[in-house]
């Protein structure tokens, strides 16, 4: 169960008139490194993985889908307020005819979000390797999209959201440490 | 202070390249790849601070600036 607070985890400010920045920002809503595939992948994993990391997959899972929203605002507020003309311009033809102004889970490239973007391996080890990886490339994305923008409000919002990439990757590979040091067993012995 | 993040690396140019080369390559090595399990009782930022930058610790921020624009290293 979750408690809703009616808030972005940080704030989104939007200060230039840019549909283009919105057609890339979508990578990291619907794309296989973006947050949904994140949220999803994490707190479907935490079922299986040793009951000493379920709470971190529990509570990085759950902060993805405050990224998601975050992204959400920034996709919306480009496109509340754009022309079809502008949206055509910004290379968004094919999603206005398709969606209008919706928001949509697919990459910047148009392809729908599938869940094939995420893997449950029932092996911790392998889980959270690749948990590590996909933290490292939403961090990628998260650089090349900041590159993509001079608003620096937009890009203000993109570098927290690369620095929590970079928190989860620390705490994902403390995790695996965790797991590698056995601690209980040696209790045992 | 957060250069120590950046590798930078001499790709090869060709005397037929196409578009004028970019003589050096710079990617981030972020501070996840270096700390280990993260120690007790590690400097903090102050509250409003970690807030604005994404994370408590001073050690785990990884400052990135644009490409696009004239941005200053440490934003």
């Amino acid at each position: 169960m979750w408690i809703y607070e009616k808030k972005l985890q940080y704030p989104v400010r939007v200060s230039k008139c840019d549909p283009r920045m919105a057609r890339y920002l979508i990578e990291q809503y619907g794309g296989a490194d973006g947050e949904l595939s994140a949220a999803l992948r994490y707190l479907n994993q935490r079922y299986t993985i040793p009951d000493r990391v379920v709470g971190l997959l529990n509570d990085i899972g759950t902060e993805e889908f405050a990224h998601l929203e975050m992204i959400a605002t920034m996709v919306y507020k480009l496109t509340k307020d754009a022309t079809p003309e502008q949206l055509e311009a910004a290379g968004l033809g094919p999603h206005f005819v398709n969606h209008d102004k919706a928001l949509f889970y697919q990459d910047a490239s148009g392809n729908p979000w599938t869940a094939t973007y995420i893997q449950a391996k029932g092996d911790p080890i392998a889980d959270l390797y690749e948990d590590i990886a996909a933290e490292e490339k939403a961090r990628a994305t998260y650089q090349w999209l900041i590159d993509y923008t001079d608003d620096v409000d937009i890009q203000d919002a993109l570098k927290f959201l690369r620095e929590r990439e970079v928190v989860h990757s620390q705490r994902f590979r403390e995790a695996v440490e965790i797991l590698k040091a056995d601690r209980e067993q040696k209790k045992i012995f | 202070m957060y250069d120590d993040q950046w590798r930078v690396w001499k790709p090869y140019v060709s005397p037929w390249d196409p578009c004028p080369p970019i003589l050096e390559k710079a990617y981030v090595v972020p501070p996840q790849l270096f700390l280990g399990f993260q120690p007790m009782n590690m400097p903090q930022f102050s509250l409003d601070e970690a807030l604005y930058r994404g994370t408590l610790w001073p050690a785990l921020y990884s400052p990135y600036p644009s490409r696009r624009s004239a941005d200053v290293k440490g934003g």
